[in-house]
């Protein structure tokens, strides 16, 4: 594995890349068709979008904030959380390596996925193998981000979604668009239409009380659960000291899934090991807070190997690479893969909240997906890849440093992003305007000088003393604000001026005579005295 | 204290009032305000827009103005400018700079503050002896609150101002959606993040909408004064440097 700052190209030894490859242009679901802020402008005009998002996303961040605030420790438990991720990836071959071990000595079978091709491969593979055409599927992101259900259904076997909103999404022939809540653009009016669209034999005076829509999904999927033999699943944690893999969720039907079938392959991303069984204590507390607001999540299984007579006797786990190694070479950027998708970064991200999650083209939108998704799966920018666009689909808030369980540093990976795109991007329009500017005001004389040329803005200016629209690439700024027209005078010129230094001189006069008078009201520095 | 007044580049051109009203207020306070004129531009914008070698010339031009030993303290009426200094010009030393820039960068940094910061922290006053008889409503601007911290240490200085009448902002924390170039990159969300943003300006019935950094001020203020909605935007400093005997020189001069 090479490490940051190793020289590109030069160093390669044994035929290895000196960096180590990302996700192929084109696979699974890590890039989108239009850049960003195009994609963002279709889902801005839908104003039932907006509105869902607002309720939902504003009714966890409550939530959230309250069950966390009643943890005297959360602080620590968060530089835990981060320090635990941190020493892990540090560690990571020698981690897997043990969880390889583990695996295996109870009786599992583990395969090694360089990138999502490889990944859908072995699993098709295995299913292949049972003689079964259909799966059973517990809601997974890395199964979503290498396209495993379109994948599967090209090879004849059909995979059923059991999670009750990733069915919502699948029935609708739709796309996820949040990381825990995948239908969370969807209201109940529409997912009664969905669900009398298309399961099968559902009462047509369905009405869109969730009790009644959860039975109707309930009864279908139970059908599935008796039925089906092969259950695919993600995992939230793979412990190395005992090969053990964890989900957690909050409706049962993912331990449905895990523990009712004969055949379980768990697909996960290496960057989902923990060293220790202990290092649960941490993560059960950090990610049910900070996704769903909830003191507990409702079930958290863990299974180890095979169990002789009990569960599953037939236990695949597929390692899944995918763009993480190459993640892990830079040195700035690997933090993001200490995330444990908990989704508190989407639920306070103010462009998240206004655009929902398809605009950002992935498997994992928001904040920590304009940071991840570039990283797994390249920037391009020379060929007008819309995941070069990611990294600015931000304002640099902050917001999601400060949700963040583990304490990722999203706006400062952000600009780091920013930075390597522009670097592989080399020469451009803004690049040169960057440079213009960075020369003018290099030099306070230059400087000084365009401040005056500044100054003829106010020819242009309104009686009102604002200017209205601008000319292109300012006009998207000026559609909706006004601009205030340069003041006849700068600062640096009142400061300069006879007037200035009298007013300056008549200020601290004025300071000087009431500090005599003694103050009219309370001042911190008096009353110390 | 001899204290190094940073305009920063917009505040310098496009609102001297705001920083008129950081140095008055300054003197007025007994502190000695000097102006390097050498002084211009902290390089945020490149940097948030992805180009750290070009701010070089900008980073080292900061630091070796206000580098001075003569000055206790450097300060800005600009929360996102004092991060800048204090977080990106390290990063951007740190990469591209010699042994030299990144010493004096982390020696100009340790002694950068935002306006509110300087006053509560360093000058250890709250009440700054002004007076103000409007309705007012604070917006905390991003950086202030999450890049440094500032928490409530503006709200502290304007509850000491006389005659105020300060009304909360509902979903203050908020971002107004400026951004620097995401307002023109992604000019769509921006525009929806203003809309309500303004929505909850407008819902205090405030005459004046303030905050620390005349950037999101000109974004709230642009906003407003498109859809006329006669609610005016004043950097924090005005108001705290309005006091009875000048009510409204800061805000009428050089217009
Ligand atoms: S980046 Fe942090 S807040 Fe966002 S999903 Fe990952 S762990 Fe949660």
């Amino acid at each position: 594995m090479s490490r940051a700052g190793t020289p590109q190209s030069t160093n390669t030894f044994l035929g290895m890349p000196a960096r180590p490859p990302r996700v192929p242009y084109g696979e699974g679901n890590l890039r989108g068709e239009q850049a960003f802020p195009r994609a963002a402008a279709g889902e801005l005009r839908n104003e039932q979008l907006r509105r869902n998002l607002g309720r939902a996303t504003g009714t966890i961040r409550g939530k959230r904030i309250a069950v966390t605030a009643e943890l005297p420790d959360w602080e620590e438990l968060r530089d835990a959380g981060a320090a635990i991720k941190t020493d892990a990836l540090a560690r990571l071959p020698e981690l897997l390596e043990e969880l390889e071990r583990r695996v295996t000595e109870r009786g599992g079978t583990v395969h090694w996925a360089r990138d999502g091709a490889e990944a859908n491969e072995i699993v098709t593979r295995l299913v292949r193998a049972t003689g079964s055409d259909e799966v059973i599927k517990v809601k997974s992101m890395a199964t979503q981000e290498i396209g495993l259900n379109e994948h599967l259904e090209q090879a004849g076997i059909t995979p059923w979604e059991t999670d009750l909103a990733e069915l919502i999404v699948q029935l609708g022939h739709d796309r996820p668009s949040h990381i825990l809540v995948p239908a969370i653009h969807r209201n109940r009016d529409e997912i009664r239409e969905i669900f009398l669209r298309e399961i099968p034999g559902v009462d047509p005076g369905l009405d869109a009380v969730p009790e009644h829509l959860a039975a109707a999904a309930r009864a279908y999927l139970r059908e599935k659960f008796m039925t089906t033999r092969v259950a695919v699943s993600g995992a939230n944690f793979g412990i190395a000291e005992t090969g053990t893999l964890g989900v957690v969720e909050s409706e049962g039907n993912g331990r449905m899934c895990l523990t009712l079938p004969e055949t379980l392959i768990t697909v996960m991303g290496i960057e989902k090991v923990l060293p220790r069984h202990q290092d649960l204590e941490v993560f059960l507390q950090l990610l049910p807070r900070s996704s769903t607001g909830e003191r507990m999540n409702p079930y958290t299984s863990l299974w180890t190997g095979v169990t002789e007579g009990d569960g599953p006797q037939d236990f695949h786990l597929v390692l899944l690479d995918n763009g993480r190694t190459a993640a892990l070479a830079d040195s700035v950027g690997r933090q993001a893969l200490n995330c444990i998708r908990c989704s508190a970064c989407l639920n306070v991200c103010p462009v998240y909240e206004r655009v929902g999650g398809h605009a950002y083209g992935s498997t994992y939108p928001g904040p920590i997906g304009a940071v991840l998704t570039p990283q797994l799966a390249g920037m391009h920018a020379a060929a007008d890849d819309p995941n070069s666009s990611l990294p600015y689909a931000s304002t640099l808030c902050g917001a999601c440093y400060d949700a963040c369980p583990v304490k990722i540093d999203i706006p400062s990976l952000l600009v780091e992003l920013r930075h390597q795109k522009t670097e592989e991007t080399g020469r451009s329009a803004e690049r040169l305007a960057m440079r213009a500017a960075a020369a003018v005001m290099g030099r306070p004389r230059l400087w000084t000088a365009a401040q005056r040329t500044a100054r003829l803005g106010r020819a242009v200016a309104g009686r009102d003393g604002t200017i209205g629209r601008l000319p292109r690439p300012l006009s998207g700024w000026s559609d909706t604000r006004d601009t205030p027209a340069p003041p006849a005078q700068t600062f640096r010129d009142w400061f300069a001026s006879a007037e200035g230094a009298a007013a300056l001189r008549e200020a601290a006069r004025e300071g000087e005579r009431r500090s005599a008078d003694g103050p009219a009201h309370g001042d911190d520095q008096q009353e110390d005295q | 204290m001899r204290i190094g007044l940073f305009a920063t580049c917009l505040g310098d051109t496009l609102f001297p009032d705001a920083v008129r009203a950081t140095a008055l207020l300054l003197a007025r306070l007994g502190h000695e305000v000097v102006f390097p004129p050498e002084q211009t531009c902290c390089g945020q914008m490149h940097v948030n827009t992805g180009y750290q070698r070009e701010p070089v010339p900008l980073v080292r031009n900061f630091a070796e103005t206000f580098r001075d030993a003569s000055l206790d303290a450097v300060v800005m009426p600009s929360g996102s400018c004092a991060g800048s200094v204090r977080h990106q010009h390290g990063i951007v030393a740190e990469r591209y700079g010699d042994a030299a820039l990144r010493s004096a960068v982390a020696e100009v940094g340790a002694k950068t503050y935002e306006l509110s910061e300087l006053l509560v922290d360093v000058l250890g006053v709250t009440d700054v002896g002004a007076y103000f008889p409007h309705r007012v409503t604070y917006h905390p601007t991003c950086h202030s609150l999450r890049m440094l911290r500032v928490g409530d240490k503006p709200l502290r200085l304007l509850r000491a101002v006389e005659g105020i009448d300060l009304v909360e902002l509902e979903q203050a924390d908020s971002c107004c959606g400026f951004g620097g170039t995401f307002a023109l990159k992604n000019a769509g969300t921006s525009a929806a993040m203003l809309e309500d943003k303004m929505r909850h300006v407008r819902a205090t019935g405030a005459d004046v909408c303030t905050a620390g950094d005349s950037s999101c001020l000109m974004h709230i203020g642009g906003g407003l004064s498109r859809i006329k909605a006669g609610t005016r935007t004043l950097h924090l400093a005005q108001i705290l440097a309005a006091t009875r005997t000048a009510p409204h020189a800061l805000t009428e001069a050089a217009r």
